[in-house]
C-alpha cells in the first residue's frame, strides 16, 4: 500500500529532524543541523539494506516517488514566497556582497570536483 | 455575500488546494512556452521559478503569500514540504555515489563557507561597513539569510546591518536559482559528485534546491545533502572564530 511507503519517508524525516536539532544544541548553535541530509541518508540506508533484499514493494515505493515528484512543485511554490523586494531593496551592498561570494565559489567547485577525482584514484592504487 | 465573496472565501478556505492548482498551472503554461516559444533552450521549470520570483516581487514580506487568497502559497513552499520533499529525493540516490564523494563533500562545506565569508565581509567593508561586528554580520550573511542575522543577534549587530545581511542572503538564493542552470555545463554540473560539491560550496538549500531542479533533476538529492550541513556550519563558524579573527584584525 502507498501509505507505507509514506509513512517510512516521515519516519525518515522525523528521525532526521529529531536528530539534526540534538546536534544543533549539542554544538550550541541552536537550530537544525542537518535533519534534513540525516533524513536522507537514512532512507538510503535502510533502502541499501534491507529492500534490496526483500525488494521493496511498488506500491510502497509510489508512496515514496510521489513526493519526491512534488519536489519541483514545492521548489516553484517556494520560490513564489521569498522576499524578493527587500532583496532589491537591501541596497547595493546586499546586491554585490550576495553576487560576488557566490561568484568566487562556482568558480572554485571546478577545482575541488578536480582535487576530489584525483584523490580518489589515488586512494584507489 | 456576494458572489465574488463566496468564492473568495472558499479559496481562502482551501489554500492548499488552490496552491496545487496555481502551480501546476504555471508549471502547464512554462513547459508549453518552453517547447513551443524558446526551442528548450530555457527548460520549463526554470521558467517557472523565474516567473515565481516576478511574481513574489509584487507582493510583500512573504512574496505571495501576502495576499490572503495565496497563503496557501505559503504552506506548499515553507520548509515542511520542502524539507519532506527534498528527503524522498534521496529514494533517486545511490549510496556508493555518496560514499565516493563524502569527502569532497565535507571539504567543500568548510571552503564554501570560508569563502563566501570573508569575500561577502570585504565588499561590506569596502562599501562603508568597516566595524569587526558589521564585516561579519554581512559576511555570514553572504552564507545564507539564516547565518546573517543569527550572527548579527549574536554579536550584537544593529538592525540596519542585520537588514543587508538578510537582504545579502535572499540576493544570494535568487541570484543561485536564476544562474545554476546557466553555468551547469561550464563548472562541469553533471554528475553526482560535483552535485556534491556544488551543494557544500553554495549551501542555500533553497538555492541549491531550485537550481538543481532546473538544470537536471536527477542531481537534486546529492546537491541537497551537502547542503542542509551549511547553515549549521555558517552559525557555529561566523559568530565565533571568524568574529574573533575579525576583532584581532580590525580591532
Amino acid at each position: 500500500m502507498k501509505i507505507y511507503g509514506v509513512a517510512f519517508l516521515s519516519a525518515c524525516y522525523l528521525l532526521g529532524q529529531i536528530i539534526g536539532k540534538y546536534i544543533g544544541i549539542g554544538l550550541g548553535v541552536g537550530g537544525n543541523v542537518g535533519g534534513v541530509g540525516i533524513g536522507m541518508l537514512l532512507l538510503v540506508l535502510v533502502n541499501d539494506r534491507f529492500y534490496k533484499k526483500t525488494a521493496i514493494h511498488p506500491e510502497t515505493e509510489k508512496g515514496i516517488l510521489f513526493w519526491s515528484a512534488m519536489y519541483i512543485p514545492v521548489v516553484i511554490a517556494m520560490s513564489s514566497i521569498l522576499n524578493v523586494k527587500a532583496a532589491l531593496s537591501g541596497g547595493w551592498v546586499a546586491i554585490i556582497a550576495g553576487i560576488a561570494a557566490t561568484s568566487c565559489c562556482y568558480l572554485l567547485i571546478p577545482a575541488l570536483a578536480k582535487w576530489s577525482h584525483s584523490h580518489a584514484n589515488q586512494t584507489r592504487e | 455575500m456576494s458572489g465574488i465573496e463566496v468564492i473568495d472565501s472558499l479559496l481562502i478556505k482551501n489554500g492548499l488546494i488552490l496552491a496545487f492548482l496555481t502551480v501546476g498551472l504555471m508549471i502547464l503554461v512554462s513547459e508549453l512556452i518552453s517547447k513551443k516559444v524558446l526551442n528548450r533552450r530555457i527548460p520549463g521549470v526554470a521558467l517557472a521559478i523565474i516567473a515565481a520570483l516576478v511574481i513574489a516581487y509584487f507582493g510583500g514580506d512573504k512574496g505571495i503569500a501576502d495576499y490572503p487568497v495565496f497563503a496557501g502559497m505559503a504552506l506548499l513552499g515553507g520548509s515542511m514540504f520542502r524539507d519532506f520533499t527534498i528527503v524522498a529525493t534521496a529514494m533517486g540516490a545511490s549510496l556508493s555515489e555518496l560514499r565516493k564523494t563524502g569527502g569532497a563533500g565535507v571539504l567543500s562545506l568548510f571552503v564554501g563557507v570560508t569563502v563566501t565569508f570573508f569575500i561577502g565581509g570585504m565588499i561590506g567593508y569596502a562599501m562603508g561597513y568597516k566595524d569587526a561586528v558589521s564585516f561579519t554580520t554581512i559576511g555570514a550573511g553572504a552564507c545564507t539569510y539564516i547565518v546573517g542575522p543569527v550572527t548579527g543577534a549574536a554579536i550584537g549587530a544593529t538592525s540596519d546591518v542585520i537588514a543587508i545581511s538578510i537582504a545579502t542572503g535572499v540576493v544570494k538564493t535568487i541570484f543561485v536559482t536564476i544562474i545554476t542552470p546557466i553555468v551547469a555545463k561550464r563548472i562541469g554540473l553533471d554528475n553526482p559528485g560535483t552535485a556534491m560539491i556544488f551543494g557544500g560550496m553554495i549551501g542555500t538549500t533553497s538555492g541549491v534546491a531550485a537550481g538543481l531542479a532546473a538544470t537536471d533533476p536527477k542531481l537534486v538529492p546529492y546537491g541537497a545533502l551537502t547542503a542542509t550541513f551549511y547553515t549549521g556550519i555558517g552559525v557555529l563558524l561566523c559568530p565565533s572564530i571568524f568574529y574573533l579573527l575579525m576583532v584581532y584584525v580590525l580591532g
